[in-house]
């Protein structure tokens, strides 16, 4: 909103935006007006590194209920692999980081 | 409506740098009129999404009308060269622009304008969304022959304590004004809100400063924004309408 209300979130992890892939070192969160998408309000997320300037920028504009689909998405999918985590953890076997099949 | 006759309406758009705030060269786009004449000023301060497609088209509109007209990129220092949706989103994350830069920026464009071959010496603001507050507060710091404000919050409320914008409401310097103003709104808009335009109107009235106020039904923010779908193509209209007024008024030859 014209409040400029943001949620920023350190994070750690990679984007790739339109240079290429990048280290992210922030995540901003906020309801606003969209720069793309055909709604008047939209739930963005940037994924950022400003240190590396503005266009390290991976930005996604998506309505309210897309927004919650994927916010409770990433929720199951973190509970889901929580076991194997804490598994992990005990027995030093490392997660993994490349997509396969579940 | 303002008519100009005998002109073609031929211009000239271009990217260029003048100083801004602290004498810091910043980026503008500019229009011109062709046409043999002199020509009022006018600086385009751009909405919050920043110096982009369709602030640039504003601008060349104005040029089309027989002004000289600039759109500094008020971004420019955050996100020199970068994409506009990217520089707005930096310079979002930061809390906007700070007041002394924007003042600094618009009187830099001001500057750049009137010393043109063409200019008539009179000089006028225009701004949008963020840009609304910031007319008017160029209007309250700068010697101004007309400002246009269009759907500006919060020169009247404050932002939520926890909002990162770096802002103050504008209501204690309307004793400054130093120019007529003409403020578009739309009924349906939260930022600013009926309620505090009205409350502007009255501190505007009870300082005697010069102003017209229209309110749109039906349009809520951003309702001149084309490529959004917060445009409403009738309060866009009579808007621009009452601007070409306006402006030939206060900025005529």
């Amino acid at each position: 909103m014209c409040t400029y209300e943001t949620e920023v979130l350190p994070a750690q992890g990679s984007a790739k935006g339109a240079g290429g892939w990048f280290p992210v070192a922030s995540v901003n969160v906020y309801f606003d007006h969209p720069s793309h998408a055909p709604f008047e309000h939209s739930l963005n997320v940037d994924f950022l590194n400003p240190a590396l300037g503005a266009s390290a920028r991976v930005a996604v504009e998506l309505d309210r209920e897309s927004a919650r689909e994927l916010a409770l998405a990433i929720e199951r999918q973190l509970e889901a692999t929580g076991g194997f985590e804490r598994h992990a953890a005990e027995f030093g076997a490392r997660p993994r980081t490349a997509p396969g099949p579940s | 409506m303002e008519v100009r006759t005998g002109m073609k309406g031929d211009i000239r758009a271009e990217t260029v740098q003048f100083p801004g705030h602290g004498g810091d060269e910043i980026q503008a786009y500019v229009a011109q009129p062709l046409d043999p004449g002199r020509y009022g000023s006018v600086v385009v301060i751009h909405h919050m999404p920043g110096y982009d497609e369709w602030s640039k088209e504003v601008t060349r509109r104005f040029a089309a009308h027989g002004y000289l007209a600039a759109c500094p990129n008020l971004y420019w220092r955050e996100a020199p060269g970068a994409d506009p949706d990217d520089a707005a989103a930096a310079v979002r994350a930061k809390g906007g622009v700070p007041d002394p830069r924007l003042v600094g920026d618009v009187g830099g464009a001001g500057t750049y304008l009137r010393g043109r071959e063409s200019a008539n010496g009179r000089l006028g603001v225009i701004g949008y969304c963020s840009g609304g507050r910031q007319s008017f507060l160029a209007a309250c710091s700068l010697e101004l022959d007309a400002a246009v404000v269009c759907y500006g919050a919060f020169i009247v409320g404050t932002p939520p304590a926890d909002s990162p914008l770096h802002v103050s409401p504008l209501l204690d310097r309307v004793g400054q004004l130093s120019c007529p103003v003409l403020g578009l709104f739309g009924a349906e808009d939260q930022y600013p809100s009926p309620d505090q335009t009205a409350e502007l109107e009255r501190a505007l009235s009870a300082a005697g400063k010069q102003f017209e106020f229209h309110t749109y039904p039906g349009a809520g923010h951003a309702f001149f924004a084309t490529e959004r779908p917060s445009y409403r193509q009738e309060a866009a209209t009579q808007g621009w309408e009452e601007i070409w007024d306006f402006f030939g008024e206060h900025l005529g030859s």
